[in-house]
């Protein structure tokens, strides 16, 4: 079988020793919640950790707590299974409920949290393999080697985003909580993420994202649509997700829209929410927006299913879920 | 055996190695564990096609935990599954042929510093042009793979002609014609292979392997370990899945052994799920052309099959593979006059093999959406023309195949009820159809695979005076359920229970021989050979009770662990108190009893594959949704009669029937080997996660029926069930994505992007445009029975390799290192 390469487990009882030993250990060390990400990466020697920091025994980032009116704060290691079953947020979250049940297996989201969901590794199937077979082709840009194999004039790395929740949680208007030696931040959903496969998340080496803050229940919907092969174990290799404010009267007052799956970061589809904002969505402005929409996402040819056929997909999927929500 | 007077023959019960797999006492190869066992790794190429200037292991061989290092050199015996493709070495002599072809083996305290001592290991590549397709393959001008074969890259030629194509072609009223592509897939079997070899004291070696053919595995180490087989001891423990992936000797076995032989320590290897990616032996990727000519009933005058086989780096079975592009297309519907070209290249990708349907589920493919497309262009049913060109029972096909029992009609029948197809054909909504497709299987190849004039299998018995009877066979329970079936009938002839059996199943030091868990041969070779046995040891018992008892043994009924006479049954004894008389009357009891499969009427170069002593029958009815807008097919119901001639265990054969559907699902919607040619040749995805099978979500609702029409050559009429069901699958959903949108997918796997491209195209079509040009040799002429021929070819020199005028593939010399034997 493949094994794991050998690594110190450090088991903190609190954020802030964690944060001692994370900033003391520098880049050798790697935080781990669930895990289903990080070893099998560990396996494939994508990434080998001098030491791991086991998150799951701070109780302070397990669990949900607030309330619907004023938001709710999710701990990062609150597993996925709780999460979407938790009744909050099956009641006032659907859309997030749902979009996070989409992610793995049952079995996995056992495991899971959703602070791994929102820090997981960029994919892609040059860089998802193992040590063995990245050497047949001599390494890629984002571990060992120099060349985005995707597109090998690229200078950046092209690896995809392929979390469920964040393109949620980015429409949603949710924020995420870091802790560090240095103290505390905030930091909104969609401006974590970065085009950039390699530095794909804005966090500090020494920080440690403790929370993710959901915003109040005011008279907004969501939905998130996902396209994969198979209807549970697989990554999305496109996920659309919207979220509506609309006047009683049906006018759109805002449309946030974010696919994901299709580049290094959530993408949004800012000139689709602004053909949305003011109007009522008839058949014909739905269509006009699902093709903005479509414009700016770029699949490439490293995930499942043909990359062309992806992209014309990306209208389809959300006119579908625009047109859920109209 | 007349009748249905049976009481385990036919009856659902439970499995017998069901309750140890369901409570994890099950020992499978990777569970064993021996003292002071060492770990293996292999080392694997990163070319697709390189030559090996050189190898230093001195730096993995200083490395903490190593014990030894193994490359080409220690093991230069080549070997192979079929005698004339002897071509396979356990490492890597002088040239890869894909990227994971094994050059080097370590051997360690635990299996991590096996592991990274791989990287310790510096081979000098010298990377060489490398074949990547079957175009690529065909170019005279690029290097050969191999310095054997038919010409160039291609492996082998095959042209054969059966009466007379043309006059069958000038008597047509429809001539249609049809290009189609089945992509490569894997078998994807649960459990990854694994071996333990383990020295014994006096020199000899035993081997666990999870194997489905330890006798083939035997043979090669024997051969390449220079060691006389009965030094060698092969044991298959309770394999997790095969079908067909663990049919060929492979590599990691021998090397195994040869490191125990070394080391004098315990040696295992567990290959990762990408090393099963290479070790591949799955289904080739094959492109064929169709040219049918029909009369204006439908009765088929002439057909033209053309293949071509992307066969990887390797021989393996791809001789044999190659014939079954083309053997069974005559088996189901007449036909007259039938003319098969085709050709296997060797490319540098892991080598194709057997995988569920051997070659005949790419040919099926082509010939049932064929089919569909002459029932369009008759103005006909696909089910009535179907139906009304059904191969008869007990004939003789054009290619000299001997059909028995054939229950095709009913199965159509039983699907076409059942599915209501006359309601819906044609007259659902726009995005929903329905198709239907039909196939047919060997229940096992009438020919052995190196030729030999024995027996394909044997069981012995021993019986004592305890009652227990003791099951001696070397057949290989893969999951498939053989060792229930060899227990039900034993069990029903001797009228006691299975679990009054022990079975020894699957070890060449203790069980006579069977070929293996391959062709569909198990139930029938294994079966009659166990009815043979078990009649043996009733009619000693008979002799004995009924000198006892006073009464003519005629009389005797054995039943419920009981012998008695039927006509008083309270005169009697229990089969133990039997066992004691006979054993008082004759010694110790043992019987034997074994089978060879009938003569096969073929006398041609190439009759060797096809012929079986009985032909399974199966026909399918699926009803798809398709999305118009996306391309998306969704199976919603898939209903299947299969004709097993008669069910040992009902609940077992639907088991297989399930299964069959569930892996042709796959095949037909996602299963795909794809490797990138601009990246070196690599296995695009060899993950469980990214080479795409269904999951429970995507697996349809299935509707079984079995057709019992007991075949003559079966035990009790039983035909197999393993691997026929697939066959249907592909095309019968292919037909109703037609039948949905109107459009024609020729290929496989059925992609919603092909979908798309179709709904979009002028020609409302997605397939191979063309066959590249092949220079075929002048066909091998037969003329067919009804033209009065003999089986015999009458064109052509025949005979060239081995001067003899009834060879077949499995029948030809074997070429080791340009010398021939035997």
């Amino acid at each position: 079988m493949m094994r794991l390469p050998a690594f110190t487990y450090a088991a903190p009882r609190s954020i802030d020793e964690a944060a001692r030993i994370l900033a003391g250990e520098g880049p050798q060390a790697m935080l781990v919640a669930g895990g289903t990400d990080l070893y099998p990466n560990m396996k494939r020697r994508q990434q080998s950790p001098r030491v791991l920091i086991g998150l799951r025994g701070i109780r302070e980032l397990s669990g949900i707590t607030g309330i619907p009116t004023t938001g709710l704060s999710i701990g990062a290691c609150t597993t996925l299974t709780d999460l979407s079953t938790h009744r909050l947020v099956v009641e006032s979250y659907p859309a997030l409920s749902r979009a996070v049940r989409t992610i793995s297996t049952p079995i996995l989201r056992n495991m899971g949290t959703i602070g791994g969901n929102i820090c997981l590794d960029t994919r892609c199937n040059y860089y998802d393999q193992s040590y063995e077979w990245r050497r047949a082709i001599n390494f890629c840009m984002k571990c060992d080697g120099d060349t985005c194999w995707v597109a090998p004039s690229s200078r950046t790395c092209l690896a995809v985003n392929s979390s469920d929740s964040v393109p949620l949680l980015c429409a949603i208007g949710a924020t995420v909580r870091l802790a560090g030696t240095h103290g505390h931040r905030e930091i909104a959903m969609r401006d974590f993420y970065n085009k950039d496969g390699i530095r794909y998340i804005n966090k500090q080496p020494d920080e440690i994202v403790t929370h993710i803050a959901l915003p109040p229940v005011n008279g907004w919907s969501a939905t998130y649509h996902k396209l994969a092969r198979r209807g549970s174990f697989d990554f999305p290799v496109l996920g659309v997700a919207v979220a509506m404010w609309r006047d009683p009267d049906g006018t759109v007052l805002d449309a946030r829209i974010y696919l994901n799956a299709v580049a290094s970061a959530p993408v949004e589809a800012a000139e689709a929410r602004q053909a949305l904002i003011g109007h009522k969505p008839t058949p014909d402005l739905i269509a006009h927006a699902s093709h903005l929409a479509s414009i700016n996402a770029k699949p490439m040819d490293n995930t499942d299913l043909d990359y062309a056929w992806r992209k014309k997909m990306v209208r389809v999927y959300v006119r579908r879920a625009l047109n859920g929500l109209s | 055996m007349a009748g249905d007077r049976h009481r385990i023959v036919g009856k659902p019960i439970r499995k017998v190695d069901g309750p140890s797999k369901c409570t994890g006492q099950t020992l499978f190869a990777d569970d064993l564990s021996f003292p002071r066992m060492l770990w293996c790794k292999l080392l694997r190429s990163p070319h697709p096609h390189a030559r090996i200037r050189s190898i230093d292991t001195s730096r993995a061989r200083n490395h903490p935990g190593v014990v030894a290092v193994l490359t080409g050199r220690d093991l230069p015996i080549p070997f192979g599954i079929l005698p004339v493709s002897q071509d396979e070495h356990a490492l890597c002599l002088d040239r890869v042929r894909f990227v994971g072809d094994p050059v080097a083996a370590i051997a360690a305290t635990d299996e991590e510093a096996a592991f990274e001592a791989l990287r310790l290991i510096d081979v000098d590549y010298e990377p060489l042009d490398s074949i990547l397709s079957i175009p690529d393959a065909l170019d005279p001008a690029r290097p050969p793979i191999h310095d054997y074969g038919d010409d160039g890259n291609i492996h082998k030629l095959v042209s054969l002609e059966f009466g007379d194509v043309e006059g069958g072609f000038a008597e047509a009223k429809e001539i249609i014609e049809g290009t189609y592509f089945y992509g490569g897939n894997t078998h994807l079997a649960m459990e990854q292979h694994a071996a333990v070899a383990v020295p014994e004291a006096d020199g000899r070696i035993r081997l666990y392997s999870s194997t489905q053919t330890p006798h083939y595995s035997h043979r090669a180490l024997a051969k390449v370990l220079e060691m006389p087989p009965a030094h060698i001891r092969v044991i298959a423990p309770p394999t997790g899945g095969g079908f067909g992936g663990k049919t060929d000797p492979f590599n990691h076995e021998i090397v195994v052994a040869k490191m125990a032989l070394v080391t004098g320590r315990p040696v295992k290897i567990c290959l990762t799920r990408e090393e099963v990616f290479y070790c591949h032996r799955g289904r080739h990727p094959v492109l064929m052309g169709v040219r049918m000519g029909m009369k204006s009933d439908g009765s088929i005058t002439a057909l033209h099959f053309r293949t071509l086989l992307d066969g990887g780096g390797y021989g393996s079975y791809g001789v044999a593979s190659t014939y079954y592009t083309g053997a069974l297309q005559t088996v189901t519907y007449d036909v007259s006059n039938y003319k098969f070209e085709s050709a296997r290249l060797f490319t540098n990708k892991p080598p194709c093999g057997p995988k569920r349907g051997h070659g005949t589920p790419q040919p099926r493919f082509a010939l049932e959406i064929h089919m569909d497309r002459a029932a369009e262009r008759l103005g006909m049913d696909p089910a009535e023309l179907r139906l009304a060109h059904l191969v008869p029972p007990g004939s003789l096909t054009a290619n000299y195949l001997k059909v028995g029992s054939m229950g095709l009609g009913e199965c159509i029948r039983k699907v076409v009820e059942g599915s209501r197809w006359k309601e819906k054909f044609r007259q659902l909504p726009h995005g929903r159809g329905v198709g239907l497709a039909c196939g047919a299987y060997l229940s096992g190849a009438g020919l052995p695979i190196y030729w030999n004039n024995l027996p394909h299998t044997g069981v012995q018995l021993k019986l004592d005076r305890s009652g227990g009877v003791c099951v001696f066979c070397g057949e290989t329970d893969v999951g498939q359920g053989s060792d229930s079936v060899l227990a039900q009938i034993v069990a029903e002839v001797l009228g006691i229970e299975p679990i009054d059996l022990r079975l020894v199943t699957s070890d060449t030091d203790l069980t006579p021989v069977d070929l293996g868990s391959y062709s569909s041969r198990v139930t029938l070779m294994m079966g009659n050979a166990a009815v043979q046995a078990a009649e043996r040891a009733r009619e000693l018992l008979s002799s004995a009770v009924a000198g006892k008892l006073e009464i003519p043994p005629t009389r005797l009924v054995f039943a419920d662990r009981h012998v008695f006479d039927a006509e008083r049954p309270e005169i009697g004894m229990t089969f133990a108190e039997a066992v004691q008389t006979a054993e008082a009357k004759f010694g110790t009891i043992g019987t034997v009893g074994s089978y060879t499969p009938p003569p096969s009427a073929g006398r041609y170069r190439g009759a060797g594959v096809g012929p079986s002593p009985a032909y399974s029958y199966s026909a399918a009815v699926a009803e798809v949704d398709v999305d118009p807008d996306t391309g998306w097919v969704r199976v919603q119901k898939i209903w299947m009669a299969h004709d097993v001639g008669r069910s040992i265990n009902p609940v077992l054969v639907m088991g297989q029937v399930e299964g069959g559907v569930y892996m042709g699902l796959g095949e037909a919607l996602m299963e795909e080997q794809v490797f990138r040619a601009n990246r070196n040749g690599v296995h695009k995805f060899p993950s469980m996660l990214e080479y795409k099978s269904p999951t429970t979500q995507e697996m349809c609702d299935v509707t079984t029926y079995l057709v019992e029409d007991p075949d003559p050559n079966g035990p009790f009429g039983a035909k197999e069930v393993g691997q026929g069901p697939l066959l249907p699958v592909p095309p019968a959903i292919a037909n109703a994505v037609y039948d949905a949108v109107g459009v024609r997918i020729d290929e496989v796997p059925i992609t919603p992007e092909k979908v798309l491209k179709a709904l979009q195209a002028k020609d409302r079509r997605y397939g191979p445009a063309d066959l590249p040009p092949v220079t075929w040799p002048p066909p091998l002429q037969v003329a067919t029975p009804r033209q009065g021929g003999d089986g015999r070819a009458i064109g052509r020199a025949i005979g060239r390799a081995s001067g003899g005028t009834t060879s077949t593939p499995a029948a030809e010399p074997a070429r080791v290192d340009g010398r021939v034997t035997k």
